[in-house]
């Protein structure tokens, strides 16, 4: 493969961002005493940084180079991810959740499980979310290393050990506190960074109408270019799905098993101020998670309209006879930015991979310090002791992010497995939170066994299609194959099969008093959340206005 | 002794696109004088100034209305 190659004033800024970040966690150092502090930035946050921070923290590699990439691959309806399956989950969020979340003063979301059901449904939950969390770092650190490999000709080892250590540094320093300002930091250079890669490719074609008119002329049996018209017939869209998958593997089950239980994003939102903060932090995340197609599904799609043309001269990196469709992000910035603006473009791209996995490191240590070593191990260590703990943990977690991020190298596709991972243990765990937040008499026997069976039905589900002891057309309903529409369907199974589990084992087994589950349960708890404040002050004010974006999105690119 | 205050990160996000954008901004300038041998598909509109530009005065402004803050 070619390398980019980079100017000196490119490297200047890269080796800027790297001396900034480090910084900041040596300035962040002095203000981290406590483990609150550490875990959960003293929980002083305002709504704007706790939101940014909550979408930046997601905003790793698979956000950025994989959805560009996947736009290449599938089209239009990628936006769905930002879209349906994101939006409608982060204000539920907002609106219901978070009152539970944010009012129990729990440190983590297992923590909430341990208050609502039991210890073993939170220890369960805590060791497949640090597993997870650590296999999702190691991805992120390894989509770093590529870029730097690939595209800059870096070494691969030193690539990689180099961002692990300015990672591991700047976290374990001051905690979440480093963590969310470099991601503030990173949401502000993606933005200029990469935007400019579409505003470009809009000005070379004329106009957005012109990058579609392209897409169109070469592609009159499957479409690249809308979100729902061609929904009904998989055939005759890019990603080879029918609404329904997408309505419910992804809108349903996925977006809100991730967008709403993951601790990565919602440990975020438990950094705010108080209650009208925390709710506040997902909502005012929507509007800039809705933006995003704008840089990576329209870079995409310029990728797209520039490959057609061959008076281009634009074509995706081929490795070893397989197009790789990673390549397009990078791509695009080698075609259209001059020096200085590489190195801003090259710095967003490092910046997401770094601030993902330290979101992934900084998530790991809390559910490592709290809902394993404490809960399990080390029943009666000290604040000073768990505020140690937390540092020593982080340097931890990254050393095993490099093991995982070794074996991500060995594997065919990040994509396939990010969505097996998240399919495997956010899609039962939100049946498990939503039966056990709304409904009094799910029992912690249920909420342990839904857990367990969603768990291994997944996996079970993942193991049979990729070995074929079944076809895949089983679970996802149609004969048209897709990776994508199994994982969207795979989700969804896993979560029925969590609910009714957990629905018929709790009919079975002893429930908990309610006078128990007070301000963790809706229907038992005081909900007159902001009723003070004017209504347009209102975290629900602000989610029917994003609601309303999200709708006219829909229609807009239907 | 007082205690230490900290400063928000909006400063920190200010410093940084200020420092950015001037270096990008200069060197597009500098390009103009000492034009680069290899040209950009749109090295016409030199994106590296007024993106540049852009970058730097909203810096500047997260800058100046931070620095005298706390958090």
């Amino acid at each position: 493969m070619q390398a980019i190659g980079l100017a000196p004033i490119d490297w200047i800024i890269i080796v800027i961002y790297f001396g900034f970040v480090l910084g900041i966690g040596f300035y962040l150092r002095k203000f981290t005493t406590s483990h609150n502090d550490f875990f959960l930035a003293g929980r002083k946050n305002s709504s704007w940084v706790a939101g940014l921070a909550f979408l930046s923290a997601n905003l790793g590699a698979l956000e950025l180079l994989g959805m560009t990439g996947n736009t290449f691959k599938y089209g239009m309806y990628v936006a769905h991810f930002y879209w349906i399956g994101a939006i409608p989950a982060m204000l539920f969020l907002g609106v219901y959740m978070m009152p539970f979340y944010y009012s129990s003063k729990i440190n983590s979301v297992p923590g909430y499980l341990k208050l609502r059901f039991d210890e073993k449904t939170r220890v369960l939950n805590g060791i497949a979310f640090a597993i997870m969390t650590l296999l999702v770092s190691g991805i992120n650190l390894y989509a770093m290393a590529l870029v730097l490999h690939t595209f800059l000709g870096w070494n691969w080892d030193i690539s990689m050990w180099a961002s692990a250590i300015t990672v591991a540094v700047y976290v374990s320093m001051s905690g979440l506190m480093s963590a969310i300002f470099t991601e503030i930091v990173q949401f502000f250079l993606i933005w200029f960074g990469l935007f400019l890669v579409s505003i470009l490719g809009v000005i070379e074609f004329g106009s957005l109408g012109a990058i579609i008119a392209r897409i169109n002329e070469f592609s009159t049996q499957v479409s690249f270019t809308t979100l729902w018209s061609t929904s009904s017939d998989p055939m005759r869209n890019g990603m080879f799905v029918n609404w329904g998958g997408i309505v419910l593997g992804l809108g349903f089950v996925l977006s809100f098993g991730y967008w709403t239980t993951d601790f990565l994003v919602v440990q975020r939102a438990f950094s705010a101020k108080d209650l009208r903060a925390a709710r506040m932090t997902p909502i005012l995340a929507s509007f800039f998670k809705m933006a995003l197609p704008f840089i990576v599904i329209l870079a995409g799609l310029i990728a797209i309209a520039l490959s057609r043309d061959p008076n281009s001269g634009f074509k995706l990196l081929q490795d070893g006879g397989v197009t790789n469709y990673d390549s397009a992000l990078p791509l695009l910035i080698a075609r259209y930015y001059p020096a200085g603006l590489v190195g801003l473009g090259v710095t967003a791209l490092l910046a997401g991979f770094m601030a993902g996995q330290a979101g992934n490191v900084s998530a790991f240590n809390t559910v490592w310090t709290y809902d394993i070593y404490k809960s399990v191990l080390n029943k009666n260590a000290s604040d000073a002791h768990l505020l140690w703990m937390g540092r020593a943990s982080t340097i931890v977690g990254v050393v095993l992010s490099l093991i995982t991020a070794y074996w991500a190298k060995s594997f065919p596709s990040i994509m396939d497995y990010m969505q097996a991972i998240f399919s495997w243990v956010n899609a039962p765990l939100f049946a498990t939170m939503l039966l056990g937040m709304f409904f009094w008499w799910i029992t912690p026997n249920g909420a342990f066994w839904g857990l367990v069976s969603g768990m291994v039905s997944s996996f079970v589900m993942y193991l049979a299609v990729k070995f074929q002891w079944f076809s895949q057309s089983i679970i996802t309903m149609s004969k048209v194959q897709s990776d994508m529409a199994a994982n969207f369907w795979r989700a969804w199974w896993a979560w029925v099969i969590c609910a009714v589990v957990t629905i018929l084992v709790s009919f079975v087994t002893k429930k908990r008093a309610k006078e128990e589950l007070v301000g963790l349960v809706k229907g038992l708890t005081q909900e007159k959340h902001d009723q003070h404040l004017p209504f347009i002050k209102r975290p629900e004010f602000y989610a029917l206005i994003s609601l309303a974006v999200l709708i006219a999105l829909n229609i807009l690119f239907w | 002794m007082s205690e230490p205050v900290m400063k928000p990160i909006w400063y920190f996000v200010g410093l940084i696109l200020v420092i950015m954008g001037a270096l990008i901004m200069l060197t597009g300038i500098y390009h103009i004088i000492y034009p680069p041998e290899v040209k950009k598909i749109m090295g016409d509109i030199h994106p590296d100034i007024w993106w540049g530009a852009i970058m730097t005065a909203f810096g500047l402004t997260m800058y100046l209305k931070t620095r005298k803050q706390s958090s």
